[in-house]
């Protein structure tokens, strides 16, 4: 096939962008300093534009996997196996958009440049890897990797209680996954392979996938992360850099409501009706629960932690609704929050890297000295609130109405969670940027500069352009959505037509 | 029985070995202290030559005299494996013994026999050679620990090993003689055979007893109490030899006992293993969150990883056999490479061993702190490294098994005990830096380095050890 080495070129690329940092000469010189930063950006950029030629070679009318390739690697069923489908394209181009303007987020670092940019490209690689992968060790060995650059860049480069983060961060997703490898082991010693594209077709017996779907879900609800899992999540985004925050919330989470989709839906079907209650129920204590406890939160980072974990229990109330609706909507959320939270991140980036504080009760008044940012900052707080016209909206209303479809009053409480975002979103930004300058600090704070302008408006230009013109990425996974929903609605009547 | 004119071939390694080490022994007793330089230097190239003649394709094998000698591909591996281990400790003791003084030529002589002991051990296809083997290894090894005889600790720690180890020999004999009079053969191919079909409360008694022997050897719970100390008492050098070659033996003997002399009960032995196995995980796993000496932390950690390597036996069948292999591969790897590190935590001329002493590392020197935390991930099985793939070998075996609970229990046991080793990690990468260490050794940052990459590449090209490994285990079968 055409183009079939380019998916392992994306893998790759980072890591030759690390081996170059690695060779620069050692010492925390200007020089090495500047080189590494304009390395890791190059490569990031070159890794960008190159997955903007797979998404080129793409047919997203085709329902199953493309750009195949395929090596052997353990035995005849572990083999190296990467693709892409309409599922995973869009978490490929999110990752490769982020990683850029994480790097040229992180400009102002000066404590071991070097490291935190192999951390970084590292983490790329293994980011990308867990979308591609069709191999389900191969997609193991990069969801678990990703832990040892992450659980660095927290450690090292995090704020004052970092080392805490750090440790939980690693321990939760650590003690959570270990579960899903011994699921990966049964499915493979009952398939015979571990390859992706065998295993969504092969019907696992309905009490054993009762068991593969809870150990895929001890894995995938610390990722997500859903109630009540979710209290890694908070501390490790207070603690790490912005850029690590970023990647966090815009990436790493995606990866459990990916391996939903991607795993739990299609290959455990009967599983997944069965325990829907219980990812509702969860679902819903997430957006309520989580959307009260950003309310009182003092710290920026910490509250929009908490709205990611009620925004990822859209995402997991659309999913499990298991119509197109919710699944769209799902993966609508899940890229639009992306680029959302993301943006929130660096926002609050922005005003840290001037004050060195993250508390709201800081700052006040920011509208005075910095309209941009107060543009800026507005445009993603809107978005982050679902707010018609942003990308938010698309995603929670569809997830709302897929969850409607299938359960009335799941729909009726997640929608209160919609006001509550309102609430925390708004109270965050009214804090934050209106009222007069009262704090003496501020009055010298001075507005975005070209970088962090250029790091912003891509952003920005993206949630607007999907919050009016959600068709691309709809279209984009439409066919494998459907195709994934047929083949789930067809086991599901299998399973009750054998049980009549 | 079997008996050819093939045996000095099949033995050919152990008679090399035999035959340099006692020359050793007459030159080393000429010359005195001074011949401690040649003879360590003479040892390492006497134990590349026996590696070589172990892994020498063409040589034929076979058993012999009188079927207590087995040489096949499995006792070639772990031989060659062990082999490796002494090689490498014997490397890293050369610089640390002169710089602590404690040099003399009977220590390379003593790994030498210990050694010797060891390839007999993992050909032994009776309980006499087994026995033989067994006690030559363990009694050089009682007097390596007390090897620095004016240090309290170190006689403290030699003492109470052969205290111990004399007991569990005892118990692995008694064991052995009632096997033998119950199944009227010390073989193990005879006893496969006369314990197939029928089940006599003498034989599995006679079993508990040798596994509660072997178990001993290597460290597992609860005959494990010897190891921190040991560990700790030792010299550092002495303390990596404990913690590789001898435990491959061991392990190797207990997997063909297991699966050669009492394939017919293998129901009870692996109900033994799963508790033995559970219990070394946990007990790995929590013990060493507390500890502050790393060589005292790498003593738990090595028990952790018995019990992981047991899981593979558990399962009992042929991938099983399979990954205990993959698993001690890899696992003495890992071992080697974090002891080299360990010997290169020298302050000021004097070896220090806190993991205190790592703090900030990562400033004071980042190569060697890259190469410890890769080490250090490893050992807490997190891919992509090789130790996640020692791991996922001895889980799949056992899954397939059916061993569920055992399983569950042993990934959670190793998501435990990831806390101290990225502990270290953490300490090194994330603390304020102590004072640098001395210039690193060549030879111990040598074996870092070349242990860390085979660590980091073993995902490209992992078939090398795994379909290897599986030529070994089916020998067994």
């Amino acid at each position: 096939m055409s183009g079939s080495w380019i998916l392992s070129s994306l893998l790759v690329l980072p890591v030759i962008g690390a081996v170059c940092i690695l060779a620069l000469p050692s010492g925390d010189t200007e020089a090495s300093k500047r080189n590494a930063r304009w390395i890791a950006l190059f490569a990031t950029l070159i890794t960008f534009v190159l997955s903007l030629v797979a998404w080129s070679q793409f047919d997203a009318a085709l329902p199953g996997f493309q750009l195949i390739e395929d090596h052997a690697w353990f035995t005849s069923g572990i083999r190296y196996k990467i693709g892409v489908d309409g599922i995973s394209m869009p978490f490929v181009l999110l990752t490769t958009l982020l990683m850029p303007i994480s790097i040229a987020a992180s400009w102002n670092i000066e404590n071991r440049v070097k490291e935190y940019m192999i951390a970084f490209l590292a983490l790329e690689t293994l980011m990308i890897g867990v979308f591609v992968a069709l191999d389900l060790v191969l997609f193991y060995l990069f969801f678990e990797g990703g832990l040892i650059p992450m659980f660095l860049i927290i450690g090292i480069w995090g704020h004052a209680n970092r080392v805490y983060a750090a440790f939980k961060f690693f321990l939760y997703t650590f003690a959570g996954s270990v579960l899903m490898l011994l699921a990966i082991m049964a499915m493979y010693w009952t398939a015979g392979t571990t390859d992706i594209t065998v295993l969504l077709h092969t019907a696992f017996d309905p009490k054993m996938q009762t068991w593969l779907w809870l150990a895929f879900f001890a894995s995938f609800a610390v990722k997500m992360p859903m109630w009540p899992v979710h209290t890694w999540l908070p501390d490790a985004h207070v603690e790490a850099p912005t850029a690590g925050s970023v990647i966090l919330a815009a990436i790493l989470l995606k990866m459990g409501g990916y391996g939903f989709i991607r795993f739990s839906l299609p290959m455990f079907p009967d599983a997944s009706l069965y325990f829907t209650p219980l990812v509702y129920a969860l679902s819903v204590i997430a957006i309520i629960y989580t959307s009260l406890v950003a309310l009182a939160q003092e710290n920026m980072k910490k509250l929009i932690a908490y709205s990611s974990v009620a925004h990822m229990g859209f995402v997991t109330m659309g999913i499990f609704a298991a119509n197109t609706q919710g699944v769209q909507g799902a993966m609508y959320l899940m890229i639009s929050h992306g680029l959302v939270s993301g943006a929130l991140f660096l926002c609050v980036g922005v005003v840290y890297d001037r004050m060195h504080s993250l508390e709201i009760a800081s700052y006040g008044g920011l509208v005075q000295r910095m309209p941009l940012y107060a543009v800026a900052f507005m445009l993603f707080t809107m978005a982050n609130v679902g707010l018609p016209g942003t990308s938010g909206f698309v995603g929670e209303f569809l997830t709302l109405i897929g969850a409607f479809r299938s359960n009335t009053w799941v729909a009726f409480f997640a929608t209160t969670g919609v006001i509550l975002s309102a609430c925390y979103a708004l109270y965050l930004y009214r804090r934050v940027v209106f009222g007069v300058i009262e704090k003496a600090n501020l009055k010298t704070i001075v507005d975005l500069s070209p970088r962090e302008i250029a790091i912003l408006l891509p952003l920005g230009l993206l949630v607007l352009y999907y919050g009016v013109h959600p068709q691309p990425i709809i279209d984009a996974s439409a066919a494998s959505i459907d195709n994934l929903l047929r083949g789930f609605a067809q086991a599901v009547t299998a399973t009750k037509t054998a049980g009549l | 029985m079997h008996e050819t004119a093939l045996s000095l071939p099949v033995v050919l390694p152990e008679a090399v070995l035999a035959l340099g080490t006692l020359l050793l022994v007459l030159y080393g007793a000429l010359r005195g202290e001074r011949a401690y330089n040649l003879v360590t230097e003479v040892s390492v190239a006497l134990l590349g030559i026996v590696f070589l003649i172990v892994v020498w394709k063409s040589r034929p094998m076979g058993i012999t005299f009188y079927g207590a000698f087995a040489d096949d591909p499995f006792t070639r591996f772990m031989s060659g494996l062990a082999l490796i281990g002494s090689l490498v400790t014997l490397l890293l003791s050369l610089a640390f013994m002169r710089a602590e003084r404690i040099g003399g030529f009977e220590y390379p002589v003593l790994i030498l026999l210990s050694t010797l002991g060891m390839l007999m051990l993992i050909s032994a296809n009776d309980f006499i050679a087994l026995y033989l083997g067994l006690e030559l290894m363990s009694l050089a090894l009682y007097v390596i620990a007390a090897y620095r005889r004016t240090d309290l600790r170190a006689t403290e720690a030699g003492l109470k090993y052969f205290v111990l180890g004399a007991l569990s020999s005892g118990m692995l004999l008694y064991g052995a003689s009632l096997i033998y009079g119950y199944a009227g053969s010390v073989n193990f191919g005879d006893i496969a055979a006369a314990v197939h079909d029928h089940r006599s409360m003498g034989v599995l008694f006679g079993l508990v007893f040798v596994l509660a022997g072997l178990a001993f050897k290597i460290s597992a719970v609860p005959f494990h109490m010897w190891t921190p100390d040991v560990y700790e008492g030792a010299p550092t050098p002495v303390t990596t030899f404990f913690a590789s070659a001898p435990k491959i033996a061991a392990m190797a003997v207990l997997v063909r006992v297991a699966f050669s002399a009492f394939p017919g009960i293998s129901a009870d032995w692996r109900q033994i293993l799963v508790f033995v196995s559970i219990a070394s995980m946990a007990l790995g796993a929590f013990a060493a969150i507390g500890q502050s000496n790393i060589k005292r932390l790498m003593a738990y950690s090595s028990i952790g990883h018995m019990g992981f390597a047991l899981v593979g036996l558990t399962a009992g069948t042929v991938e099983g056999a399979q990954s205990v292999i993959v698993y001690m591969s890899i696992y003495v790897v890992m071992t080697l490479g974090t002891f080299a590190g360990i010997l290169m935590m020298r302050r000021d001329g004097k070896a220090v061993e806190t993991i205190a002493d790592l703090a900030g590392l990562a400033r004071t020197d980042p190569t060697m702190a890259f190469y410890l935390a890769t080490m250090m991930f490893s050992l807490a099985g997190v891919p992509p490294l090789a130790g996640f793939f020692a791991k996922f070998y001895v889980f799949a075996a056992a899954i397939k098994a059916g061993l569920y609970g055992l399983s569950v229990i042993g990934v959670l046991a190793s998501a435990v005990g990831a806390y101290y080793y990225i502990r270290i990690v953490k300490i090194m990468y994330i603390d304020d830096p102590a004072q640098a260490f001395d210039r690193r050794s060549a030879v111990a940052s040598s074996v870092l380095a070349l242990a860390a990459v085979l660590v980091l590449v073993f995902v490209f090209a992992p078939t090398l050890l795994t379909n290897a490994a599986m030529a070994a285990a089916q020998t067994l079968f």
